[in-house]
């Protein structure tokens, strides 16, 4: 975490220093700064169009910078290869590939042989409760479990940094319910880094360490609610006498954001 | 367990109805020529185009043979040089916008006039066969692969990206197997195509063939025998065409699974 002195490129993990990125309509981010530590989670929030995806067009590479820096570990992330997974909005599976060879498509990418990348997509399918589904296509999955098989493909490249891009967004509330949980349970055994974009106040309080909010577009960054991992984020989080607060928080600044 | 026989089922209900509807249409034809109303030799009954071509059977399999050789062969062409080119479009906007116009005007060509020219400019063997062959079923399939290359989802594109895939390895993983289903769909119509472009250049111009013996049998007025070469053609086309959809059934088994959702 940048504090005030701390000059850019002293940061373990990933360090986002005044982005902006214009596009032909005008600007879409404007000075952008945060950063995500080792094992920590933190959320974007804002609204459509506030360009969430945008920040995460600029990470992954598919957006060129503009101004500003991209900094992993202190040094500047440029090229092809990027020391981050990203897990996209849709699932994105390929239709014609089984679930066990959309999991290994990351690996086979970074140059692993086939068999190699199957083996090490195979043994995270039963943790990620996916027994027995290796070898269906995905029409042939539920769309929790769809989402699962997109998370596996991010997380079995062994990157040092998610990129979730509102992961849980064309679920149905149980089934988001359900996979927050799920995610919650696991996460502990791996403790990822997470960057997560989401427009879902609830879920972000529930997932996160820090919850940073994204004005209108142009997007700026207006304000930033930690969230004590004192708060239990099982079945009990929904009672914690903190969690409204927060969500309280995070809601008025986002409709002061939303005004022009 | 049920299955079986829902696959069956089903296969039933959509073979049936064309069956009957071609069952009607045959009798109706078989009542009004047996009747007397037109001449046999204006329009022979469905009986007599039958026995006839029966009897005349080999030779109209020893016609038949050099059709199915220009088929496939101009066929088979036709898909390779439809993939060279597809990608090579693919692969470069300004070639994209600069041959795409010309294939559209190569479609306008009209058939008629180009057979006799292929004929003139490559003699009366196979080669004019293939070419035009070639040349009918190049531009469905063409623009069934550019379509399908542009199909690809931009998000799938993206996360390839993501993972460090350069463009040749986004193109082999994601764009050309999404291009699948619409390159096989333009498949199965370009080869309805196929054998009538044979026709059509034997027609204009050759030593054996569906065409030569339709052309010889229309000269002695043996209608009968033009409708029995007609009927040979048709069901060369359609061996031709469910070829083509067991193939598809073979080499994109997940798209089965669309219609059939559940394992």
């Amino acid at each position: 975490m940048a504090a005030d002195g701390e000059g850019p490129g002293t940061v373990t993990g990933l360090e986002l220093c005044n982005l902006r990125k214009s596009f032909t309509d005008g600007p879409v981010l404007d000075d952008i700064s945060l950063t995500v530590g080792p094992s920590e989670i933190v959320s974007l929030i804002g609204p459509s169009g506030s360009g969430k995806s945008t920040i995460l067009g600029l990470l992954t590479g598919s957006i060129p910078v503009e101004s500003g820096r991209v900094l992993f570990n202190g040094e500047s992330v440029t090229g092809r290869v990027r020391p981050f997974a990203y897990m996209p909005q849709r699932d994105a599976l390929l239709p014609w590939r089984r679930a066990i060879d959309n999991a290994a498509i990351g690996l086979e990418v970074a140059g692993t042989p086939r068999r190699e990348a199957r083996a090490r997509a195979d043994e995270l399918f039963e943790p990620f409760g996916l027994a027995g589904t290796q070898q269906r296509y995905p029409r042939q999955l539920s769309g929790g479990m769809r989402q699962r098989v997109s998370l596996l493909r991010a997380v079995v490249q062994g990157k040092p940094l998610l990129l979730l891009d509102e992961p849980f967004g064309a679920l149905d509330a149980i089934t988001r319910d359900d996979l927050q949980t799920w995610l919650l349970r696991i996460w502990p055994l791996h403790r990822w880094s997470i960057l997560l974009i989401t427009h879902d106040i609830r879920e972000a309080v529930r997932l996160s360490d820090r919850v940073h909010v994204l004005s209108a577009r142009p997007g700026r960054l207006i304000g930033e609610v930690r969230v004590s991992r004192d708060i239990p984020r099982d079945e009990r989080f929904r009672t914690d006498p903190r969690t409204p607060r927060l969500e309280a928080r995070l809601h008025e600044m986002l409709r002061a954001g939303h005004r022009p | 367990m049920s299955r079986a026989p829902r696959h069956l089922r089903e296969a039933f209900t959509t073979v049936l109805p064309p069956v009957l509807a071609l069952a009607v249409l045959l009798a109706v034809w078989q009542t009004v020529a047996s009747a007397g109303v037109v001449g046999a030799g204006i329009l022979p009954a469905p009986s007599r185009i039958v026995e006839q071509g029966v009897d005349q059977g080999d030779v109209l399999l020893r016609h038949t043979l050099p059709t199915l050789t220009a088929t496939s062969l101009g066929f088979c062409l036709s898909i390779a040089v439809a993939f060279v080119v597809a990608i090579t479009l693919d692969f470069s906007r300004v070639l994209h916008s600069a041959v795409l116009p010309l294939l559209i005007i190569g479609q306008t060509l009209p058939l008629i006039a180009l057979a006799p020219l292929v004929v003139l400019w490559f003699g009366f063997g196979l080669l004019p066969k293939v070419l035009l062959v070639a040349f009918v079923t190049f531009f469905p399939m063409v623009v069934g692969l550019l379509r399908g290359f542009t199909s690809t989802d931009p998000e799938a594109e993206h996360l390839l990206r993501s993972m460090g895939a350069g463009r040749r390895r986004v193109f082999t993983l994601l764009r050309l197997p999404s291009a699948m289903p619409s390159f096989f769909s333009s498949l199965r119509i370009s080869i309805t195509y196929a054998v009538v472009g044979a026709v059509f250049a034997e027609y204009a111009g050759a030593v054996a063939g569906l065409g030569v013996y339709m052309q010889s049998a229309k000269n002695i007025f043996r209608t009968d025998l033009v409708l029995a070469a007609v009927t040979v053609s048709s069901a060369l086309t359609l061996v031709l065409y469910l070829l083509v959809v067991v193939v598809e059934r073979v080499a994109l088994p997940w798209l089965q699974t669309e219609r059939d959702p559940v394992p």
